[in-house]
């Protein structure tokens, strides 16, 4: 399966990506860490006219703490998410939520931006993005805006990108101190794309739990957090589940799902008796 | 070929090359094919199987999911660097070969690749480091136990 | 010989592993050539239509393209390709032809052939084949392939192929007064073996010598060389084909003939330039052969104490949209049926039907899993309908140890009988490893805090060896090494050593004085192929046939030097001793050059006497008129196929709420006779189970109701990787088979036969709380949700009537 033909441009600044992203309209694609494009391209499944590759902008290439936030460059290996000091330190969930991200192979390539902006429904980034309520920085001709990452995902691989928007930064609040949290996530065999997963994160009242591979997009479970914002006992972890189970079942998808919601719902209770498990009460 | 074409000047197995190719050439195809380096095998193209598995500046790649253009001015390492023609195999290659940690061979380079990476990021990886480095990896014909025993044997 | 000799019987390194570990094996995509083309296919998308027009004029103007084919421009080359297996049980065989032109039967169907200076080219231009069709009502589903009004061949009623049945003792009798009898609808579903390395052909056509060179990825490079000749009407001496290093073959590459095998030569004649195919991962999985396809309607009738009296099953088999390989699956699956048990009363009806997929031939174990997948499945109902541990019914039931050999009283082409066998050693050995009463207490303790262990057991019986021979060309050559070209190659299997074993052992030379090459027609022009697991069984013994022969004439020489008899003459590690004399003897090496009339040293002459080479070599001077020439041809077919057997047992953890099956421990004891290389044999046995693991709980071919596979990349049909590995215990038994000299009997098929069948009764044992019953594989964890979710359902809906 080869690939078919396409001009290519590897930009060296932020600038010049955006304006040859912007020249380019519909028919131009973004290559990051290419093991999501290049597979279609390889199908053939994609025939973009134009690739504009963003391995040599260096300037997105950077992990940096600045105050509560943790500020990825939108070219930083999932790998160096994995395996960074920096992001152990301040957001372990991240951290630990990174090795399932694919191989080591895949995650030496992968990058934090290309994962939030491909929006694959079964991905951990774009889950995590939205329970840690990450702002995604985003670049076009027209300047520079910052999307919550809640609302951001907006179906099956659609995003709130605009077409001559370049994501440049995922910026993912650090975890709070003593802050709980739990990520589960089923797949058939460790590194495939999940089935379903669940991650929370409850500090103090403050209570968050997304639920990823039931849907087009991560699914926020706002009635589950009401039930997490007090004692994580197992009268509150059987209450948020069965929350979420209601809230997923009002889901019109003729039973497609019924599997995945019912492992969602699995790793959902895993996870917050891991969470239980985690930090001080 | 059709399409862009791209100079580049990459450094493989530690010998500079300087090539014009299609924008969209794999890497595992230049490597396999412009350079003649058959050692890096291809079984998927979708970055799965792991057969094509090299070192892109010291670190484990699929080389089906990297256009040969994007090495320019990288180090690439495959194979067939891990022995001299007329040398041993080393210790790796060796622990292999004690094991019986092949069978057919064709998913052996793109393994022998990542455990490489491996000990050069670990000077003695875990049980736990190595299973996850393999978990990248298809094999068909082994079954997994005697790779297994063969990296635990090389690494640990 | 003796057996073990110095070698046979012991772990040898490989000697393949050097060039392999280095990264200098040679796999048919690693071969270019000068002025070489690439080639793509133009396949059908529908899974069953008509070609109303096929334009290939964008194409043929395309860049860089050489050439275009339609099965228009083939004439008579586009006639159906050879039947491998003409049987009379086949009602109507069809064959595919090259290239389709009128209909397509499958998705993947080769439609045209496109040759251009590269492969990232010829995949341009096919994609500018415009091919018009009429779609038509395919046939997908293999419960309905038999009464659907849909054809898959005009011409083919019922989309019947073929009927393969067989029938022992009285079973209509046996049934009717049996005290117990059950009945089971059982399947298996469709699946394929894919090596990690796809199908690959490369042709050249040298003008000086006017000679076809082929490399092929194939199992069984001399059938292609035949049926090349007949086709492309070339003479024996014109064409050669090699199967150079393949990745891994599990009966894929042994179709005989996929089109491309006959398109890749052709185009390279025609255009005088090499012509390179390599398959790719979607090409693999809609065009490379699949298999398992199999639905069973199965009953068995049984006493009291469990004795089997009797077992009928009647089954659909899933040919896909062809039969090129004949009736060799179902065949097999009637055939094995039995296993280990005595059981004098049987009968099988095997309906070959078509359906709009891929094609059917053998993949790795070819119709024994179902076979075990049946009795198995009966043996647990017999075992749950009694109160008895299904091992328990499998004790009572077993061929005993003196009663080999053992005619089944089953014929298909040949009389079905084992050779030799210890089935209750068998037996015994997994349940001590497997320890039921330790773990029947474990699964009690677990269900009481929520968690679901289960155990199961498979034992099988594996005819090896399919007829009708191998052979083998033996020679000394002038420096002292002994060559034997085999007409089989390996795909992983190790011939290069194992078969090495064997001619050291019986020539009693050092390992590294052999060399052993296989799957070149220039070499060895008669001969089968790899499949079967019959190539250690029959090439090994044809190497030893072809040994023995040089051994006879190296003895013959050296006591003509020595002026003695033959029988003076000792061979041990590859000296040649006058006996009763110490100072009396020669080297091989040393023997090969004074054979020769150039007479440069072999390497090892420097421990020969040198004034006793002088001697001998005057004497070897004076009979230089009728130079020795040391040659031999050893051939080996036994008649039948030699039975290998085994039991497989595992204990399991299924999680309900995802219904992942988690393999606690995985026991095997195995029986294939000798073992040459014990290392060897258990690569094979745990290379087979991971493959059988994957068929049972990972792998699925998915299909759409209009028959498109939906399972087209490794994202979609998942391998098993090292996680799903689980702890295994491998324990042998070897029953040395009387119908070899060395005797040995093939194991390469044995890991994977009874797998499904044992995790069938896992999952279900795990699940008893559920009452779940399990009839079919492979079981994803969402089938075994869905299993658990319909038990559920179903109790809520009795409890509540």
């Amino acid at each position: 399966m080869k690939p078919p033909s396409f001009e290519y441009s590897r930009p060296a600044t932020i600038a010049d990506a955006v304006s040859m992203i912007a020249q380019g309209g519909d028919d131009a694609k973004v290559l990051a860490g290419g093991q999501s494009l290049i597979p279609l391209l390889n199908f053939r499944l994609a025939a973009p006219r134009l690739l504009v590759d963003l391995n040599r902008v260096t300037e997105l290439v950077y992990t940096r703490r600045d105050n509560g936030m943790l500020r990825f460059g939108a070219m930083t290996r999932t790998r160096e998410v994995e395996t960074s000091r920096t992001v152990a330190d301040a957001n372990p969930l991240l951290a630990h939520a990174a090795r399932w991200i694919g191989h080591v192979q895949i995650r030496n390539r992968g990058t934090v931006g290309g994962s939030v902006a491909h929006a694959d429904p079964a991905a951990e980034l774009p889950a995590l993005s939205v329970l840690l309520g990450a702002e995604l920085k985003v670049v076009s001709p027209r300047g520079e805006r910052t999307l919550p990452a809640e609302g951001f995902f907006h179906g099956l691989m659609t995003t709130g990108l605009a077409v001559d928007e370049l994501l440049v930064e995922v910026a993912i609040p650090a975890l709070p101190h003593g802050a709980r949290w739990g990520f589960r996530e089923f797949a058939q065999r460790h590194g495939d794309f999940a089935v379903a997963g669940a991650a929370c994160m409850l500090s103090g009242d403050n209570a968050r739990v997304v639920i990823f591979g039931v849907s087009d997009a991560p699914v926020r479970c706002l009635t589950a957090e009401r039930e997490l914002t007090g004692k994580l006992d197992a009268a509150a972890v059987d209450a948020a589940v069965g929350r979420a189970r209601e809230q997923l079942a009002n889901t019109d998808d003729g039973g497609r799902r019924t599997y995945e919601r019912e492992v969602a719902e699995a790793m959902l209770r895993r996870a917050l008796e891991d969470a239980a498990g985690r930090g001080e009460s | 070929m059709s399409g862009q074409r791209l100079s580049i000047a990459c450094t493989v197995n530690g010998t500079p090359h300087a090539s014009e190719v299609e924008a969209r050439l794999l890497l595992s195809d230049y490597l396999r094919h412009e350079l003649g380096l058959t050692g890096t095998h291809v079984g998927c193209e979708h970055g799965v199987c792991g057969a094509c598995t090299v070192l892109l500046d010291g670190v484990s790649v699929r080389s089906c999911l990297v256009f040969a253009g994007q090495a320019d001015g990288a180090e690439v390492t495959t194979v067939e660097s891990l022995a001299e023609p007329d040398a041993p195999l080393n210790k790796l290659q060796s622990a292999f070969r004690d094991e019986h940690g092949l069978q057919c061979g064709f998913c052996t380079p793109g393994i022998l690749m990542s455990l490489t990476a491996l000990s050069n990021e670990e000077s003695r990886p875990t049980s736990g480091q190595i299973d996850e480095v393999l978990g990248g990896h298809l094999c068909r014909c082994t079954g997994y136990r005697n790779i297994r025993r063969a990296a635990e044997k090389a690494l640990r | 010989m003796t057996f073990p000799g110095r070698y046979s019987g012991t772990a040898v390194k490989r000697v393949e592993d050097d060039r392999l570990l280095r990264g200098g094996g040679r796999y048919t995509d690693d071969i270019d050539l000068p002025g070489q083309l690439g080639a793509a296919l133009v396949r059908s998308v529908y899974a069953n239509a008509r070609i109303v027009s096929i334009d290939t004029s964008a194409a043929k103007k395309a860049l860089g393209v050489r050439l275009v084919l339609t099965g228009h421009d083939l004439g008579k080359l586009n006639d159906p390709l050879p039947l491998l297996g003409p049987n009379p049980a086949l009602i109507a065989p069809r064959t595919q032809r090259p290239l389709a032109t009128e209909r397509v039967h499958y998705v993947g169907e080769a439609v045209a052939l496109v040759v251009a200076d590269n492969r990232y080219l010829a995949e341009d231009a096919a994609a500018l084949v415009d091919v018009q069709y009429e779609p038509l009502t395919p046939v997908v589903d293999l419960d309905q392939a038999g009464t659907t009004e849909a054809r898959v061949h005009d011409d083919v009623e019922g989309n019947l192929a073929g009927i393969v049945e067989d029938r022992i003792g009285d079973p209509a009798a046996a049934f009717s007064s049996a005290s117990h009898v059950e009945r089971l609808h059982l399947s298996l579903e469709r699946s394929t073996a894919s090596p990690i390395e796809g199908r690959a052909v490369l042709a050249a056509w040298d003008p000086v010598r006017r000679h076809l060179q082929v490399w092929d990825s194939t199992q069984a490079p001399v059938a292609i060389k035949h049926g090349l000749c007949k086709m492309l009407d070339l003479s024996q001496e014109q064409v050669d084909v090699v199967a150079p290093d393949v990745g891994g073959g599990f009966g894929t590459k042994i179709m005989l003939f996929y089109p491309e095998e006959l398109l890749v030569p052709y185009a390279a004649l025609k255009l005088g330039r090499p012509v390179k195919w390599t398959e790719d991962r979607w090409e693999h999985f809609v065009s490379a052969n699949q298999e398992r396809g199999q639905v069973h309607d199965a009953e068995v009738a049984f006493d009291d104490d469990g004795h089997i009296l009797a077992v009928r099953t009647s089954f659909v088999h899933d040919t896909g949209a062809y039969i090129p390989y004949g009736i060799a699956v179902p065949a097999n699956t009637l055939t094995h049926v039995l296993g280990q048990y005595r059981i004098t009363n049987y009968e099988a009806r095997g309906r070959i039907l078509y359906t709009n997929k891929t094609p059917v031939s053998p993949y790795r174990g070819a119709g024994r899993p179902h076979a075990v997948f049946v009795m198995e499945r009966l043996i647990c109902e017999v075992a749950r309908k009694l109160g008895l541990e299904p091992h328990e019914v499998r004790r009572r039931n077993l061929i005993q140890a003196d009663e080999f050999p053992y005619e089944t009283g089953l014929h298909i082409d040949a009389p079905v009988r084992y050779d030799s066998g210890d089935y209750v050693k068998g037996l015994e050995e997994a349940v001590k490893l497997l320890d039921p009463e330790a773990f029947r207490r474990e699964q009690a303790g677990a269900r009481e805090v929520g968690r679901y262990l289960g155990m199961g057991m498979g034992t099988y019986v594996e005819a090896t060896g399919p007829a009708p021979y191998e052979s083998c060309r033996g020679k000394i050559t002038e420096a002292g090494h002994a060559v034997f070209d085999l007409a089989i190659a390996s795909q992983g299997q190790g011939h290069e050593t194992s078969m090495a074993q064997i001619a050291a052992d019986v020539l009693d030379i050092p390992l590294d004085q052999v060399v052993i090459r296989g799957g070149d027609s220039s070499r060895v022009e008669d001969g089968i192929g790899t499949f079967g697991s019959r190539s250690l069984l029959l090439g090994g013994n044809a190497v030893a046939a072809a040994a023995l022969d040089l051994r006879r004439q190296l003895t013959d020489y050296a006591a003509q030097l020595f002026e003695c008899d033959p029988s003076d003459i000792g061979l041990s590690a590859g000296w040649f001793q006058v006996a009763g004399s110490p100072g009396k003897r020669v080297s091989l090496s040393a023997l090969a050059s004074l054979a020769n009339a150039f007479g440069y040293p072999g390497q090892r002459t420097r421990d020969d006497d040198p004034a006793l080479l002088g001697q001998l070599q005057a004497r070897a001077d004076a009979h230089r008129s009728t130079p020795p020439i040391f040659e031999s041809r050893g051939y080996f077919g036994a008649g039948q196929q030699l039975y290998g057997s085994g039991v497989h047992a595992a204990t399991v953890e299924v999680d309900p709420a995802t219904g992942y099956v988690k393999i606690l421990k995985y026991v095997v004891v195995h029986d294939c006779g000798r073992m040459i290389n014990p290392a060897i044999v258990e690569g094979q046995i745990l290379g087979g189970l991971v493959q059988g693991i994957g068929g049972a709980l990972l792998e699925k071919l998915e299909y759409d109701e209009s028959g498109q596979p939906r399972s087209t990349s490794f994202m979609d049909f998942r391998l098993p990787t090292i996680d799903d590995l689980p702890e295994v215990a491998i324990a042998h038994v070897e029953t040395p088979s009387p119908l070899n000299p060395l005797g040995v009997k093939g194991t390469g098929e044995a890991g994977i036969v009874p797998v499904s069948a044992l995790l069938a009764e896992a999952i279900e044992d795990a699940l008893a709380p559920f009452g779940v019953s399990v009839d079919r594989m492979p079981l994803l964890p969402h089938d075994v949700a869905a299993l658990i979710r319909a038990a559920k359902t179903a109790k809520g809906t009795a409890a509540s009537a």
